[in-house]
This record gives C-alpha cells, structure tokens and sequence, in this order.
C-alpha cells in the first residue's frame, strides 16, 4: 500500500517537472539504448556468423602460409627495405606442392575425408549478345564442394577424367542460369559460355548448375542482374591455364569424430618438415572451430567496449538522477517537515524518495529500451543480420536502472530522512 | 481538578547554539501540566518562545534539559523512532501555514496520517471522507491545495489532525493567516472537537478574544510562564 502510494506520488512529482525529468533520464536513456541497441545487434551478428561458419563445416581446417618469425634480425624501422633475406611476398617455390599434399592424404587417411584446392582464375563475365552474367572463376578440386556444402540443382560435378585432364568444362551458379539461359536448366547443361577474363577468352561447357547462397553478412548492393557469382572449372585446368603447379592454400575436410582442433595442429606440425629451409614462410592451420571462437571472442571484445561507453553513459545518467534528487528535496524540505510531523519515520520518507529515483530510472529504462529496441533492429538489418532483440539484455536493464536508482537515490533520500523536523517545517 | 494529567512539563530549558560561544536560551525552566481534555491557550509576545514550547509538546523537538512526560511516557528517553509514532497517533498538528502537500488533493492529505499508521485501502478512504464531512469539506475532496481557499485549506488541515483520532491537538496560530469570520469558523471546530470528542487541545494565538474562548490561558514572557488564569467562558 506505502508502496503504490509512493509510486503515485513519484508520478505526480515527475509530471509537474517534465522536461526536467525527461533531461534527467537522458543519460539512463542514452545508456539503456546503447545497451539494448548493441546486445541486439551483437546477437544477431554473432548467431549469424557462427551459423554461416557453421554451414561451412564445422570440420574444415584450413591451411596456408604464414611468415616466419623473424629471430635474431630485429631490424629497426626501415632499414629492412632491399636487405633481400627476407621477402612477404610468396613465389612458387614457397607453395605447397602436389607432392606435399599426397604424401599428407596417405599418412592421414583415417582423419582426412577430402581436401579441397583451389585456384582463381580471376573476375570476369560470360558474354552473350546482349546477355552477362559476373563470375568469378575457380578452380576446384572436388573436395571444395564438399567443403563449402553447394547444393547441386542440375547436372553434374566434375568427373574424375574431367578433374585429372584438366577438361574445359564449368559449374555454374542458378544466377548465370537465369541472366544467360532465361532460367532454364536444361538448355543451360551441355551449352558453351564463353568466359572474359582480363583480355582473355576461355571456353567452358557447363555441366552443373548450383545454388547461389548469397553471404548473410554481404550488404547486397548490386541486383541479382549483376550479382558476382563463382564459375567453378577442374582445378587442372585452371592450373593449366595460369601454369600454376602448387598451391597457396587448401582446405581439409576432417572425418567425423576427428578432433578439429588437434587436427589442425597435427597438420601444421607434418607440413613444417617441408618448411624446415625456408627462410620466409611456414604453414599454418586454422580450423573452423576455432576461426568461430575467434569470431565470437571478437564480437564479445567489441560488446565489452560498448558496454564500457554505456556503463559510463549510465554512471552520468545515475549521477544527474542524484543531482535531480537533491533538488527535488531542496524544494520539498517543507514537505519532509510536515510529513514527519503527520508521523511519517524517517524510512518511510527514504523509502519514498528511493522509489521516486527508481521510477525515474525505469521509466528513463523503458524509453531506452523502446529506442534501442528500434536502433538495434535497424543496425541489424542494415548488416543484414536478423534481428533478435534479447530479453535477456531487457531485463538486465531493467535490474540495472533499478539498480541505479537505488544507488543513487540512496543518498538523497537518506538526506530527506535524517531532516530534522522543526528545520525542514521553518524551511523557507 | 481529579482530571489525568496528560502533558507534565518538568523545568523545561530549551537552548539554541547559534555558533559558540552564543548560546540562545530560548525557555527558560518551564513548568506546566495540561490536563485530559483540556482547551488552553498559550499567548505571549513574539519570540517569546511559544512555538518552541509547542515543538517539545508535539515531540519534534526534544528539550536540552527537563522533564517531559506524555501520558506518563517518558518523552526524553524515547527513541525518534518512537516518537514519529507518538506524533502519529496521539498528537494532530495544525500550522499557521496549513503546510497541506502539494500536488496532492485534500482526501490524501487527510489520508496521510492513516497512511503512516499503516490503515489500509477502503477503511482510510472512508474515515478521511468522514473527517473532510465534519469539517465542512465534503464538495472539495478531489481538490488540490493550490484550488482552496485559506480557511478551506485550514478546514482540510484539521481534518487531516484528526486522521488517527489523537488525543491532543496542537495549533500554532490556525487562525493567524485568516480573516476574522473564517477564523471564527476554524475557532468553532476547535470547539466542536474539545466539546463533542474531548480532545486535549492547546491553542498559540495572539488574538486576546480567542484566548478568551479556552479554559486556560498561560503567558509566556522571555521564556518563562509569567501567568495563568481562567478563560472567560464562553
Ligand atoms: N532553530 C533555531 N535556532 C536558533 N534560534 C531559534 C531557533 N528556533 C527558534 N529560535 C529563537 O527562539 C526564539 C523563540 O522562537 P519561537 O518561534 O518559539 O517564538 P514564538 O513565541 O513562537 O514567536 P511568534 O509569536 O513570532 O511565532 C526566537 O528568538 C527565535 O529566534
Ligand atoms: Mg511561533
């Protein structure tokens, strides 16, 4: 009952003093909205990420080249430009080799499924008449779609001869279907496209159709007219094409049950004997896993600072709830004498101006939400991502206004208690 | 008179240290016993110290030295804590300046005390529109102070005295802010609640005729209590 009487009372004082209170609450509202807005955006980005890293297979380690740590030759600033003994750029001679690569298949053969290479071709466009479509062309081995998880619409992958020879033919997306053949699969599979590169001019036969899945965190800009999409060819032949015989880079698809994590670092250990006399690079392996633990720890980074930019918003917003308080008690000093004359205990009179703070703060808490509500919502979209407004981060707000209040009416109100009646009924 | 003493002030001396050495002795050793049901008046130049008095009576002040008891309760040895109580129940103040709370409209300034004392929901409401009958203000329950009058205002702040149903009532100059016939008015609900309920009133005024209309009138002077005698009954 003192309770409902006091929220009543809180109200009144606030709606004689509007604009001083909502300048009040700004903080605690700016506070609040960043809060919700960031969690809001946070989540959806990070379930994204981590689901579309996900569908890339969990399982995936991937392999490249790294440079070596430089031991005793710590040049200063400058001085290490045209010394010549160590180089960031990777030649051929740095790749991986097929050599390498078979001799690591065979030793691993239990843990590996497949591997997947590739080798790009560059940006290009098919041309037809009046008709184009963007790609960019790859080559692949047939793990790559085992890797990236394509799902085949019509046609076929690569056959054995086709990856072995080094054959001209070509997986395309549903997009080249629908800007070059009209959408029409059939007449798609077994026709020629001739693929721009550069100032070059390659011939494919397509025999595969798959499904385009646009990136959830690409902001798609372009219409689907112009999307870019990948053309897939034997990774012999792309090799072929760019006299390429190593690779910079693979992916390995670990069996199931294979610890990735581990896995990785089996890699990179049996790869480095090859590496023992290289002077620049190493490999190194990364797996999926850990690439969205990194993910996920770099979100989380970036949440903490906001947090932080928050935490200090909320900190200035308490303390223009203190300063208000402190004015509203001032005013009021007359007040607090004749209630304590009508026989009100000091912990009543605290309790009131304590829950007058605390209704400042949530109602500054429930405006905060609504706009960071909205806020984040927009920001997700704009990412791309699906916004998932946590009520988790709605309630701990809502602890946390409650929480401000509590603090930093505590002193105000304590002040408001320990008045002496005959000075506060004398206030003038 | 067989009467129960229901206020025993002892050599009372109320001292105020306005920065040492200055030291305001305000009462000087006051000696005074109202009895149960009493209506007395206190008068006196001003600054003679008869709000002080009234404060230690009404127990918002304490008494640098001397005796108090109320009802045989020993006020100088109760705790604060006890004393908002005793202000609560036994004691309903009335003020010179109404002091009615803002914002707030006259059936929840009388509903105040009843608050404090922890009455709860439908009971307060109808023993607050009970009190604002009896004094004449049952049309203006839902109006805020800043919508009455003077003498209303002093109408709902009687009421709101009456809100525990307290023994003594103790007013510091009602009628000092109000013109002659609306103090009149306030002065006949003083003697309504003396006749009819048998409250312990004890009435500060300057008004010579007032004081007249109370059984007892004690002068205060610098201090000190310099007279009593009988009112001239009415
Ligand atoms: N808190 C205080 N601090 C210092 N001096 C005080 C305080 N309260 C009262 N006094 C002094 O005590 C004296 C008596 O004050 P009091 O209010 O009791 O007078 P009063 O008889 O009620 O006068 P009036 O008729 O004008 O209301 C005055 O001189 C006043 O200045
Ligand atoms: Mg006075």
């Amino acid at each position: 009952m003192m309770f409902y009487e006091n929220i009543r009372l809180a109200l009144f004082s606030l709606k004689a003093n509007k604009m001083r209170a909502l300048l009040t609450m700004l903080g605690i509202i700016i506070g609040i909205s960043s809060v919700i807005a960031i969690m809001t955006v946070g989540n959806s980005v990070t379930s994204t990420v981590t689901d579309s890293m996900n569908s890339m297979g969990v399982n995936n380690i991937t392999v490249g080249l790294q440079q070596k740590e430089q031991e005793e030759e710590t040049t200063q600033e400058g001085m290490s430009f045209g010394g010549g003994r160590s180089s960031s750029v990777t030649r051929e001679e740095d790749y991986f080799t097929r050599e390498m690569l078979e001799n690591y298949c065979e030793t691993y053969a239990d843990s590996i499924a497949g591997i997947s290479v590739s080798e790009s071709l560059g940006q290009g466009r098919i041309q037809d008449g009046g008709l184009y479509a963007n790609v960019s062309a790859m080559g692949t081995s047939l793990g790559y779609f085992l890797a990236n998880d394509l799902e085949l619409l019509a046609g076929r992958y690569f056959s054995q001869t086709e990856m072995d020879e080094g054959y001209r033919v070509a997986m395309v997306s549903d997009v080249v279907v629908n800007n070059m053949f009209d959408g029409d699969m059939d007449k798609a599979i077994g026709s020629i496209v001739q693929v721009n590169v550069g100032d070059k001019y390659y011939d494919f036969a397509v025999i595969g159709v798959y499904q385009y899945e646009q990136s959830a965190m690409m902001i798609s800009l372009v219409s689907e007219k112009d999307t870019m999409t990948n053309l897939y060819i034997p990774l012999r032949t792309a090799m072929e094409i760019n006299h390429s015989e190593s690779y910079s880079q693979f992916t390995v698809i670990t069996r199931d049950g294979v610890d990735s994590d581990a896995f990785a670092d089996t890699t990179e250990n049996f790869l480095s004997a090859y590496y023992r006399n290289n002077r620049n690079f190493e490999p190194s392996a990364f797996s999926m896993a850990s690439m969205v633990e990194i993910m996920s720890d770099m979100m989380s980074t970036i949440t903490t600072a906001i947090a932080v930019i928050a935490g200090i918003a909320l900190l200035v917003g308490g303390i223009g709830v203190m300063n208000i308080m402190l004015v509203s008690i001032t005013e009021r000093t007359r007040e607090i004498g004749t209630r304590k004359a009508l026989g009100a205990p000091n912990s009543a009179i605290r309790l009131q101006f304590i829950i007058e703070s605390i209704v400042i703060c949530l109602i500054g808490d429930f405006i905060g939400i609504v706009l960071g509500v909205i806020l984040g919502i927009s920001a997700a979209n704009f990412l791309g991502a699906a916004a998932t407004p946590s009520p988790e981060s709605i309630l701990l707000s809502l602890g946390f206004s409650m929480g401000i209040g509590i603090f930093f009416g505590y002193y105000p109100a304590n002040k408001a208690a320990q008045m002496d009646p005959i000075e506060a009924l004398r206030y003038e | 008179m067989s009467k129960r003493a229901m206020i025993e002030l002892k050599d009372i001396y109320k001292r105020f240290y306005i920065g040492t050495p200055n030291e305001l002795q305000v009462l000087n050793g006051i000696n005074l016993t109202i009895y149960e049901g009493e209506f007395v008046a206190i008068v006196g130049a001003s600054g003679s110290g008869k709000s002080t008095l009234m404060n230690i009576i009404g127990a918002l002040d304490r008494p640098t030295e001397g005796q108090y008891h109320l009802e045989g309760l020993d006020m100088t040895a109760a705790k604060d804590k006890d004393l908002s109580g005793i202000r609560n129940r036994k004691i309903g103040f009335v003020f010179q300046t109404y002091n009615l709370i803002a914002r707030t409209n006259a059936l929840k300034n009388v509903e105040m005390p009843m608050l404090y004392a922890g009455i709860t929901g439908k009971k307060r409401v109808e023993r607050a529109k009970e009190l604002l009958t009896m004094v004449g203000m049952a049309d203006r329950m839902k109006h805020l102070p800043e919508e009455l009058s003077g003498g209303q205002k002093q109408r709902v702040a009687i009421a709101r005295a009456m809100g525990n149903d307290p023994a003594i009532i103790l007013a510091d100059e009602p009628t000092g802010a109000l013109d002659s016939a609306t103090g009149r008015m306030v002065m006949d609900l003083f003697h309504k609640l003396h006749k009819e309920q048998g409250k312990t009133i004890v009435l500060i005024t300057h008004s010579p005729e007032l004081a007249e209309e109370t059984e007892r009138v004690v002068t205060i002077k610098d201090g000190s209590i310099i007279g009593e005698r009988q009112g001239g009954d009415i």
